[in-house]
């Protein structure tokens, strides 16, 4: 059998799927089983136990000065700046890509407008948003807006662009207004398109959180890893990134899901 | 009745010229197949036709009128491709053309109208043998069954002129046979000529009251500095009228003597 044609059962898969993550673990613990066995001292590696222990601290114990559960307080403020920025950017981006993309008058008025504050690198307007914005929320939020609404729009814009011209004339032969295009040919098809563009950009907006986080905040998963940075309290800052991750893994599975269960008809379609 | 004249129109790109000094009428309720081989201009026809394309010079009046400048509800099209909505279920296809013109601003129908339009979509469906499948999306639907919806579709929105764009042209000979049927009894009792392309003869002369062939008379060199013209406008005998049904090509049985038209009167039987 040529290699190309070799496809795994079942079973094989998911051992396949399971192997790097086994590997990587076990890596981690031999490493850190050899660097404490020289100094038990040692705070790079720290222990599988450790690693439960102080999961369990973070998690499940409330903080004996102010009562909060710290992971579970910082998760909530980091989701609430994360999710506020996601709603501004998907809105904006909403309205924006499709007159964008509908339009070729909005086109020739917006697009290279867009498509060159796209090209600003958001965290160097991070300093200028904490001089105009303050240090509060507002400069957070905007800062994730700036970092993802313009990809956002070029993106919905494009797919826009992509749904085909016969379609759009078809549409006026059944007499259908602009406005009655908009509605209900062109938003109903790229509103899925949309939720795997949103997908797509949960990467970007959570380093634009964290970054913003780390650099002035009083809450939060990314000022708490940089907070704990200083003690080099590894124990902290793996458990944070592991969780990070699965909140990531989760919003991208969701709108996954949500893009199936909303719109059946994509799937075929595409 | 809609009478389509066209008088010395010429289509030209930059210094290509397509299509060079084309003057054609079609009389109300005729059935007109445009064929040639690819490239001869019979589609950028069709799409001025279809105000999709603005000719050059000359100009076309639809009932005396000029075209408009921009698609319209009096002119339908079925195209080769994407006809039909991908996100909309084959009874929200059909709806879709009731719900445009009653409902300016939401192109959404409740209530009783909804109920009616509905009514009106259903039965229109199992004219084009589609019945059964009316909560299915075009994607789960065979080639053939997209394109009886696309008929349904632009013909829910009554049409004074259907255009045809290479419609059946992907299909298997038994269903485009097939639908070749059901196109000629739509043309029968609905109050619309039909303009269609073809690359197939046979289809032309199956279904057309006439047929026009375009085609390109110089090759080479000279090519794109000569456009296509009319080459051959040939009027299908038996005389086809659309409403009245067809002698049977096949008959060999005595004939009475109504028609005049002939100088061997061949009437059609009653």
């Amino acid at each position: 059998m040529r290699l190309v044609n070799l496809r795994p059962d079942k079973g094989t898969a998911i051992v396949l799927a399971l192997v790097p993550f086994v590997l990587v673990v076990a890596a981690y613990v031999l490493g850190s089983a050899e660097r404490l066995a020289e100094n038990p001292a040692d705070k790079l590696l720290p222990s599988l136990a450790t690693l439960a222990e102080t999961t369990g601290r973070v998690a499940f114990s409330p903080d004996a000065r102010t009562g909060d559960y710290m992971l579970l307080t910082d998760t909530l403020a980091s989701l609430e700046r994360l999710w506020s920025a996601l709603a501004i950017s998907t809105a904006l981006a909403l309205v924006l890509g499709l007159l964008i993309g509908l339009l070729p008058l909005m086109n020739a008025f917006l697009a290279p407008f867009v498509a060159l504050v796209s090209m600003v690198p958001p965290l160097a307007l991070l300093p200028i948003l904490f001089i105009v914005m303050g240090l509060g929320e507002a400069s957070k939020i905007a800062l994730i807006v700036i970092g993802v609404a313009p990809f956002l729009t070029r993106d919905l814009a494009m797919r826009v662009k992509e749904l085909p011209k016969e379609q759009l004339i078809k549409a006026q032969t059944l007499g259908a207004s602009t406005w009655q295009i908009a509605l209900r040919v062109v938003l109903p098809q790229i509103l899925p398109r949309l939720l795997d563009a949103l997908r797509l950009s949960l990467g970007p907006a959570f380093l634009f959180l964290i970054a913003a986080e780390a650099i002035a905040s009083d809450s939060g998963l990314g000022y708490r890893i940089f907070l704990v940075r200083r003690y080099l309290a590894m124990d902290v800052i793996l458990p944070y990134v592991a969780w990070i991750t699965i909140l990531s893994v989760a919003m991208d599975y969701g709108l996954a899901k949500l893009r199936d269960a909303a719109f059946p008809w994509f799937g075929g379609a595409r | 009745m809609t009478a389509i004249s066209v008088s010395h129109v010429w289509k030209e790109y930059g210094d290509q010229i397509v299509l060079e000094n084309v003057t054609l009428d079609f009389a109300p309720r005729s059935f007109v197949a445009l064929v040639g081989p690819s490239g001869c201009g019979k589609t950028t026809f069709l799409r001025m036709l279809l105000s999709e394309e603005v000719p050059t010079r000359g100009q076309i009046l639809v009932d005396g009128r000029p075209l408009p400048r921009e698609p319209g509800a009096d002119r339908g099209v079925v195209f080769q491709r994407y006809s039909v909505f991908p996100h909309l279920t084959v009874l929200g296809n059909v709806l879709l053309a009731a719900e445009l013109p009653r409902a300016p601003l939401t192109g959404r129908l409740f209530g009783t109208a909804r109920r009616q339009a509905q009514d009106e979509a259903r039965a229109l469906i199992a004219e084009v043998g589609l019945a059964g499948a009316e909560d299915k999306y075009p994607a789960a639907l065979s080639g053939g069954m997209q394109q009886r919806l696309a008929l349904a579709q632009a013909i829910m929105r009554k049409p004074k002129i259907l255009l045809l764009d290479e419609p059946f042209g992907a299909l298997d000979p038994g269903i485009r046979a097939d639908i070749h049927v059901l196109m000629r009894r739509l043309w029968n009792s609905c109050e619309m000529s039909v303009v269609m392309v073809t690359h197939d003869l046979k289809e032309a002369f199956t279904l057309a009251t006439r047929v026009i062939a375009f085609e390109r008379r110089r090759t080479g060199d000279d090519r794109a500095r000569f456009g296509a013209v009319v080459a051959r406008d040939i009027e299908v005998w038996p005389r086809r009228v659309a409403g009245q049904p067809d002698i049977p090509a096949d008959r060999d049985d005595p004939i009475s003597s109504i028609d005049l038209v002939r100088d061997d009167p061949a009437p059609r039987p009653l």
